[in-house]
């Protein structure tokens, strides 16, 4: 059932403005690298400029002399200490990942890598002495091409001996969930009433790019050690020290304090993490790093990095009868908290909102001298969902059909939920018809297709796409059975706890860690709602481990279905002890009474008592009943029994130069359904947010190595991050489809933009110039890309899609084209 | 490093202070001030978070030296407003939710300053232009543009009772 109703209460649904606004907007704000501590010490890294090299000789005399410098630490100091970093999703049960180190002793394996830390009284000496240290190297041939790592001519582990880290495979037809693809795919190429389409997509690498770098103080002064760090997860950090480090769990204290966003990358146990604790502890005093933004670009994990091959058949009367997926997915040099696991998450997804017959997917990891990926917003199902609404498209063309016909023939219907999709994922609700209906109504997408059709009839040299992409994802990170199921050794539950103060004001304490997100608003919302407080008595304590003793972090869109749920069921505990004083005090049975708006009433009187005055008689305790205990506090963990699974309906219309290759979004429109909301302005802000992202994947931003694995995007100017004039106004809208697998009816929003947006671009992008014989252009469409693609189809230049597996530098705007200048 | 002496007035306040030669703007105003509204986003001078008014003109601090300061007027975020007394500019991002994470946002509201002054009544495309410097990684734009566009209409309306 899709409604546009909310809970009524003056809370659930209400356009909050912002708690965590007035320090933000101040400069009243408590960022990492804000930090001072008495007899600080600075940290900076030495890193490596060599993809892949044997470390020969160190000198680092002449740094040690230099003022200010108070110790100088190699691999060959630390690695007895300092173990290895954890990768928690190995998806390979067959196998020990690498180990990953913090500090390189004797071979480096990609261009960042660190190979000494210095430290300093102040930053600027640190980076001074840095400067002043001599590493001598004997450079090995990279391996950099996915491809050339398949061969495993060139290994970038040999203990582990192959660069082929993890084979990962979905079949419906073993999991019982539909046919088999392979046969399907066979039986349709020698069927005359079939059609069978391949394509091989890139999915460029990308970087996360948070504005705030990050940033970590270690203090080993106390009797606990407490890191601050500018991190997604601060529980997942303090557990993975003391696992990884031997520290004991209950010395050691983290603290996410403000953290200016994360996107996945903040998402991650770093190298400088464990390096500043072991250094803060060999000398006693606090030590902080901070990143330079191209250190960041260079040592934070990259995303996305995939070649998909994806085969889908189908009758000629448009009906799909099987989809095959066949990955690669670049690792990069090292095995992440996650990086094996996002690329497979994907295959989950990638049947999206279509019945599927026959389904099967398969990735294969594999390690290359580069930096390593893992999770960047969306992780896994951005990917999917490019590949299957472009392959859609790619069919519709086939056929000679509307993008927007074929998909609805394909899609489940309304009535067909709960549905059971090819890859075995149980989608609880959805309504694809109601979000379309609402997206083409803000469109006027008949109108565009008419002018589409004009343009091309006068060949004008601006064309008009149209883009589509009905997507649906995966999301609310996790059921921990299932997550077992696939071998992860963590769970995916969250936590939450509410102290009842004296005054009947409340603290919550979440075990999510927001940055950038809104939970002091959305939980103080969610609170206030439940206990009928007033939303400014609420306060929500979060990214401390000391405070928030148990949690999981915030990533893979779970803050709300799974720690929103949490704080709610607390709050139920809350009730039904307030209910138990409050009918002691009115002496009346529990039964009798009604909680409405903070107010326990006594059925048909207007006898009353306030969950404040509960609160402080809870505090007295003169007078409360026998054999309970005074206290109202409570706390809940919630698993969830399944994943959210939000969707809705993009739009996009692109206008493309066919002289210039120059892409303009002339308007975007999306109707997505996340269903029941918290805060319709905090959604919409993620939507937007999302949907830059998923544009500038389209658009603009790809990390680019050159041949010797330097990459030589690392900095803001040559990596394009897009502003605010790259960009257009959304037009945003919601059906809302309740989800039935929480008590709320939420589902996750922090991704569902970003994954929906990118293949909306790109497919409108390939529409306007789809009729001149342009049949693919990889992303990020740049105008010299787009330029070129269309130059090719009239047979001027070489074709773009022959080099579909390159990542060629001049993929963003401001970059210089090798291939453009004539090296081809 | 031999320092120097720099008189500076910072939000009001004439300081003298000696610095290195070779320090940032940026350093200066977090480290020596402990001004820690102003961040540092890149070395690039692309992202913006780092910009502050120098004589009333948005210049990124981050590549600029305390030394060039010597003899001018810096305003910082915290100069902008009060928290009891927000400038338009900050009542306009709280309004229309402009901010996420809120590392950009200091830097946004002083280039946002800079584009008001010059234009007090701006179109969405003159905001977006004007603030192609400043780069968020959050919001996506629409909501800072809405927030400059609350801003000028308040300041509008101020200047506009002030005149009458």
């Amino acid at each position: 059932m899709t409604t546009t109703a909310q809970p009524a209460t003056s809370e659930f649904g209400r356009a909050r403005k912002r708690k965590e606004d007035a320090r933000l907007i101040t400069g009243r704000t408590r960022w990492t690298d804000n930090i001072t501590l008495p007899g600080m010490l600075h940290l900076a890294m030495v890193r490596s400029p060599f993809a892949s090299a044997t470390i020969t000789g160190i000198d680092i005399e002449a740094a040690k002399q230099l003022p200010g410098v108070i110790a100088v630490y190699t691999g060959a100091d630390l690695d007895a200490e300092q173990s290895g970093l954890p990768c928690v999703f190995p998806i390979n049960a067959d196998a020990t990942p690498p180990r990953h180190v913090s500090i390189a002793s004797d071979t480096v394996r990609f261009a960042g890598e660190i190979v000494v830390v210095v430290v300093a009284r102040s930053a600027a000496a640190a980076k001074d002495a840095a400067d002043a240290i001599q590493v001598d190297y004997d450079p090995l041939e990279p391996v950099l091409d996915m491809a050339a790592a398949l061969t495993d001519s060139t290994v970038v582990h040999p203990d582990y001996g192959s660069n082929k880290w993890a084979f990962f495979s979905l079949d419906s037809a073993a999991a019982d969930t539909g046919g088999n693809a392979d046969e399907a795919i066979a039986a349709a190429e020698a069927d005359p009433d079939s059609i069978v389409v391949k394509r091989r997509f890139r999915q460029q690498r990308l970087i996360p790019a948070f504005m705030e770098p990050r940033s970590i103080v270690v203090d080993p002064t106390g009797e606990q050690l407490t890191m601050w760090s500018s991190t997604q997860v601060p529980h997942i950090v303090k557990t993975m020290t003391a696992l990884c480090l031997g520290l004991p769990e209950h010395k050691i204290r983290v603290i996410a304090p403000d953290v200016g966003g994360g996107f996945g990358g903040k998402l991650q146990v770093i190298p400088e993490e464990f390096l500043s604790v072991l250094v803060a502890r060999r000398i006693g005093k606090p030590v902080k790093w901070t990143e330079t933004r191209s250190e960041s670009m260079v040592s934070g994990h990259h995303g996305r990095d995939q070649i998909q091959d994806i085969t889908i058949a189908a009758k000629k009367d448009g009906m799909v009868t099987a989809l095959k997926g066949e990955l690669t997915a670049d690792m990069g040099a090292y095995l992440g908290l996650l990086s094996p696991a996002c690329p497979p998450f994907g295959g989950f997804i990638l049947p999206a909102i279509y019945k599927i017959p026959a389904y099967k997917f398969t990735c294969t990891d594999v390690f290359t001298n580069k930096t390593w990926t893992d999770a960047y917003r969306g992780a896994g199902r951005p990917e999917a969902t490019f590949a299957i609404e472009r392959i859609m498209d790619e069919l519709a063309v086939e056929l000679g059909r509307d993008p927007l016909e074929l998909r609805e023939q394909n899609w489940i219907q309304n009535d067909e939920f709960p549905y059971t999709n090819a890859a075995g994922l149980i989608y609880d609700s959805g309504n694809y018809e109601a979000a379309t209906a609402r997206a083409k109504e803000l469109f006027d997408y008949d109108g565009l297709r008419a002018e589409q059709r004009r343009r091309r009839e006068v060949n004008d040299s601006l064309q008009l796409g149209i883009g589509i992409s009905t997507y649906t994802e995966v999301c609310g990170l996790a059921p921990s059975r299932l997550l077992g199921a696939l071998g992860a050794s963590a769970g995916g539950w969250e936590h939450a706890s509410i102290r009842m103060l004296a005054t009947g004001k409340v603290e919550v304490v979440t075990g999510t860690s927001p940055h950038g997100q809104g939970h002091e608003t959305a939980w103080s919302q969610l609170i206030a709602h439940k206990l009928g407080v007033p939303f400014e008595d609420v306060e929500v304590l979060h990214g401390d481990t000391q405070s928030s003793s148990k949690g999981l972090d915030t990533y893979g869109s779970r803050s709300l279905v799974v720690g929103g749920i949490a704080v709610v069921n607390a709050a139920d505990k809350v009730i039904e002890k307030a209910r138990k004083v409050a009918a002691h005090l009115l002496e009346c049975s529990e039964q009798d009474l009604q909680f409405h708006s903070g107010k326990f009433i006594i059925k048909g009187t207007d006898r009353s008592t306030t969950i404040q005055e509960v609160a402080f008689a809870t505090f007295t305790s003169h007078n409360f009943p026998e054999g309970m205990e005074p206290s109202l506090d409570s706390d809940a963990t919630f698993d969830p029994e399944n994943f959210s699974f939000p969707h809705g309906t993009h739009f996009c219309a692109a206008e493309v130069d066919t002289e210039t290759g120059w892409v303009k979004i002339r308007s975007y429109v999306c109707v997505d359904d996340v269903g029941t909301v918290v805060n319709p302005l905090i959604v919409e802000g993620q939507i937007h947010g999302g949907l830059a992202q998923g544009i500038a994947q389209a658009l603009f931003e790809e990390a680019v190595h050159d041949e010797n694995g330097t990459l030589v995007t690392g900095t803001l100017a040559d990596y394009l991050v897009p502003s605010a004039a790259d960009l257009p106004s959304f037009t945003t809208d919601r059906t809302v489809t309740p989800a039935t697998s929480n008590p709320l009816g939420v589902k996750g929003v922090g991704e569902a933009g970003t994954i929906a947006s990118t293949p909306a671009v790109v497919n409108a992008v390939l529409d306007a110039v789809r009729h001149l014989g342009v049949t693919n252009i990889d992303m990020p469409c740049s105008p010299q890309r787009v330029w070129r693609a269309v130059q090719s189809a009239r047979g001027a230049v070489k074709s773009t899609s022959e080099h579909a597996t390159e990542a060629a530098a001049g993929g963003g705007l401001g970059s210089i084209d090798a291939q453009q200048g004539g090296a081809e | 490093m031999e320092e120097r002496r720099i008189n500076v007035v910072v939000n009001e306040e004439p300081k003298s202070v000696d610095v290195e030669p070779r320090l940032l703007l940026a350093h200066f105003l977090r480290e020596v001030l402990g001004l820690t509204g102003t961040h540092i986003g890149c070395d690039t001078t692309n992202c913006g978070v780092c910009t502050v008014l120098v004589d009333g003109l948005p210049m990124k601090s981050c590549t600029m030296f305390a030394v060039m300061v010597d003899g001018k007027s810096v305003t910082t975020v915290e100069g902008l407003g009060l928290p009891s007394e927000l400038h338009p500019i900050q009542e306009g991002f709280r309004e229309e939710h402009g901010l996420q994470c809120g590392f950009c946002t200091p830097g946004m509201m002083m280039a946002s300053k800079a584009l008001l002054e010059e234009n007090p009544n701006p179109t969405e495309e003159d905001i977006r232009w004007g603030l192609s410097g400043n780069l968020c990684r959050c919001t996506g734009y629409q909501n800072i543009v809405k927030s400059v566009l609350w801003a000028a209409e308040k300041l509008r309306s101020e200047a506009g009772a002030i005149s009458r």
